[in-house]
């Protein structure tokens, strides 16, 4: 009795997870695409997908721009990020607490551009963002910074 | 065997490469002239930026190198994604009559000129941020400050901006515009500000 019970509450809040799965996968949106020229797609889960302006950004997502590509980036703690053409920019990690200002950021320009303006997870705590490239990691402690990786 | 591999890979990782990868680190003035600080770590040296247009370059051993970045290479590299870069952020700061839902008359004001940048900017977002004064201790506050964000969003929602374009946060008392004693009640800090992107 009691196992069956427990089943069917279990069953109900595996039904509710789902229901809520929406709202929560909503509340990953970390940036959006402010601005798009030229050929700029992300990678999401191995699928690519076209962007846009207003187009949300994940965690994870991967950017890259064509030889006529880029874009412009603005997260919710206010770090701009902007690529130029040929680049390839992930997000590795992105968490943002909009009450204390602690988080973590990181990103990965494998090639190309990259413009940042820093916001306020890296004004909140010093070693909280980092870029990496693939032979040099930067720490940033503020503010405004350029990146050119490879060739 | 497993050693063979291992100094393999060192190899190729540490310069079996015809053209290593060298990246170019250029440290930028904000607009207001001041200068932040990054930290360039290579995998043998590293390299401390904190002056205006201070450049790290990564050499092909694994080190990194100190200069100055000139302006025409900032742009010549850097142009385009310089040209991408999203409009910055703009505060604007709201106030309550006191004791009720109305925005004071200087706020109406505040909030027209908020309507406007956004209707200046493509896909704008919004963050709405409930800041408290220093009265009460930090969990009564940060649930006060999101409950004021929470109530400027059902405001700026009936004004016609979209709901998905708008976040909140409660920032609690750790943001005083006014700096005062705790236990000190500054109508100043019990505000709203609202962060356009």
């Amino acid at each position: 009795m009691q196992s069956t019970r427990s089943i069917v509450i279990r069953r109900f809040l595996l039904a509710c997870a789902c229901g809520l799965a929406p709202i929560a996968s909503w509340a990953n949106d970390i940036a959006q695409f402010k601005v798009a020229k030229g050929s700029v797609y992300l990678e999401r889960s191995g699928q690519r997908l076209p962007a846009r302006v207003g187009t949300h950004l994940q965690a994870t997502d991967i950017v890259v721009t064509g030889a006529d590509g880029s874009a412009g980036i603005a997260f919710v703690d206010n770090s701009l990020l902007s690529i130029g053409p040929n680049s390839v920019l992930a997000i590795e990690r992105y968490a943002f607490n909009s009450t204390t200002h602690e988080g973590a950021f990181e990103s990965s320009l494998r090639k190309g551009t990259l413009s940042v303006v820093s916001g306020k997870i890296a004004k909140q705590s010093p070693d909280a963002m980092k870029v990496k490239t693939p032979s040099s990691i930067l720490g940033v402690r503020g503010t405004e910074f350029l990146v050119h990786s490879g060739d | 065997m497993h050693r063979h591999y291992a100094a393999l890979i060192a190899a190729l990782v540490l310069g079996g490469c015809a053209t290593p990868s060298q990246d170019l680190v250029v440290l930028l003035p904000d607009k207001e002239g001041k200068v932040g600080t990054v930290v360039v770590q290579g995998q043998k040296g590293k390299t401390v930026l904190n002056t205006a247009y201070a450049s790290a370059r990564t050499t092909s051993e694994g080190g990194v190198q100190r200069g100055t970045a000139s302006q025409s290479e900032v742009k010549d590299v850097f142009g385009s994604a310089l040209a991408a870069q999203p409009p910055r952020p703009i505060s604007f700061t709201l106030y309550f009559e006191s004791g009720s839902d109305e925005f004071t008359e200087q706020s109406k004001q505040e909030v027209k000129r908020l309507l406007a940048e956004m209707a200046r900017r493509q896909a704008p977002d919004i963050t709405v941020i409930g800041h408290t004064d220093q009265v009460g201790p930090d969990p009564s506050n940060d649930a006060l400050s999101l409950q004021r964000a929470e109530r400027v969003k059902s405001i700026l929602a009936g004004m016609g901006i979209p709901a998905e374009r708008i976040l909140t946060a409660g920032r609690g008392r750790r943001e005083p515009l006014i700096p005062a004693a705790d236990g000190v009640s500054e109508p100043r800090n019990r505000r709203v500000e609202i962060s356009v992107r």
